[in-house]
């Protein structure tokens, strides 16, 4: 988009839409590289795990859930911030990163570890995969941050 | 005896009330257009699509678990889309006379009505329902009874069109919650769905071979996601226009020093 995002030099964070479509997407985008890569193509996680308990069936049924929706809702909310002043692309990327990292970590920590839903992979020694995976994911957290701070510090010197 | 040759008995008493909701449907909406008001051609589409959908999934559905799994899906997701885009009340009132339209538009306000097309009450009633069947003996009845399995395909067709209408229904519903705890409502029965999909996935019902029901519980899975994102999709559209209608109203009777609301 070209033009002055105005819409962003106002709005609080958490408000604008352009943040809040763009992490929703983020969490999609990750959800649906678990799916595509780690369920699908490499076979490391499974539909379903042996011994996996009922209500940790029901909190990763709510997830998958949220990642779908979150995908639908972000792409709405995105369109919206573009007719009412545009969409900052340097924010808007910044919000998918920091959602998709915020999403890998979830899943890495509370999960995979909390309530011991599924494991990156089926192995004796999961500690380089654990590492692998929420290092991977607090990385891309910290790109999105950095994105979203360079777009508001650029939005206040105008 | 074969289910299928069971339902295809069916197809006698099927043929009315699937003709009668055809040309029901079809001569109202020819008669708004002979009046010179517009009635959408994708709605007519969308009525019969949703009807005949129906028909073919009582009457050709295959035997066992996947089977039913398949044809509650199309009856209880796909057709209830599929009939409650068409817009069918709003058709009836434009269409009935005026004591039958009053009475008609009565009965929905009504309080009963209120709380049965709340979208907590239809969740509960469509995918509550689908815990019920799918965890207790009723599923050992269901397949063995063709005159049980009708009665829970009814209960599935008409659950499912309730929570559609209530999460997305284009008639008229003066007490409907905001796109927001509709959105909810949606999250949450998807996420039940799923889960359920997942439980017989691990704990085949009674009776039902594990490999069957298997293939029945990724059915489950992967078909309601598809009219999940469907769902949402309509719903957050719906959103998007009212946002935008409700902007362009706020800006355009009064645009000077006005300015758009976030």
């Amino acid at each position: 988009m070209t033009g002055a995002p105005h819409g962003a030099r106002r709005t609080p964070l958490l408000r604008d839409r352009t943040v809040g479509g763009g992490a929703l997407i983020g969490v999609a985008a990750a959800a649906a590289v678990d799916e595509i890569v780690f369920h699908q193509l490499l076979a490391w996680h499974h539909f379903y795990d042996v011994g996996t308990p009922r209500a940790a069936l029901l909190s990763d049924g709510l997830l998958h859930a949220f990642e779908l929706l979150a995908g639908v809702a972000g792409v709405f909310l995105l369109l919206d911030a573009r007719r009412t002043g545009g969409v900052d692309r340097l924010r808007a990327w910044g919000a998918v990163c920091a959602g998709a990292g915020l999403f890998q970590v979830w899943d890495g920590l509370v999960h995979h570890k909390l309530l011991r839903l599924h494991q990156v992979r089926r192995v004796e020694d999961l500690l380089p995969y654990d590492l692998a995976w929420n290092g991977a994911g607090l990385a891309v957290l910290a790109l999105g941050l950095v994105l979203l701070a360079r777009s508001s510090r650029a939005a206040r010197a105008g | 005896m074969g289910h299928a040759h069971a339902a295809a008995s069916l197809l006698p008493v099927l043929a009315l009330p699937v003709l009668a909701a055809l040309a029901g449907y079809a001569g109202a909406a020819a008669g708004e257009r002979g009046r010179g008001r517009r009635w959408p051609w994708a709605r007519t589409l969308s009525w019969t699509a949703g009807v005949l959908l129906v028909a073919a999934a009582v009457v050709l559905v295959p035997d066992g678990f996947a089977g039913h799994m398949a044809a509650h899906l199309l009856v209880g997701m796909v057709a209830p889309l599929l009939l409650v885009l068409a817009a069918p009340v709003t058709l009836a009132l434009r269409t009935l006379d005026v004591v039958r339209a009053r009475q008609l538009s009565r009965l929905l306000r009504s309080r009963p009505a209120q709380v049965l097309g709340h979208p907590v009450t239809a969740a509960l009633l469509s995918v509550g329902s689908l815990v019920l069947l799918y965890r207790t003996p009723l599923l050992g009845r269901m397949l063995t009874d063709p005159a049980v399995h009708a009665l829970v395909l009814v209960h599935v067709l008409a659950s499912g069109c309730l929570l559609t209408a209530a999460l997305v229904g284009p008639d008229p519903a003066p007490h409907r919650p905001g796109p927001r705890v509709r959105l909810l409502v949606l999250l949450l029965a998807t996420g039940v769905h799923g889960a359920l999909a997942t439980d017989l996935y691990a704990v085949p019902p009674a009776g039902v071979p594990a490999a069957e029901a298997r293939e029945a519980a990724l059915l489950m899975a992967y078909g309601g996601d598809v009219v999940h994102v469907a769902l949402a999709v309509v719903l957050c559209g719906q959103w998007y226009r009212a946002v935008g209608r409700r902007r362009a109203r706020a800006a355009g009777p009064a645009r000077a020093g006005r300015a758009l609301p976030a």
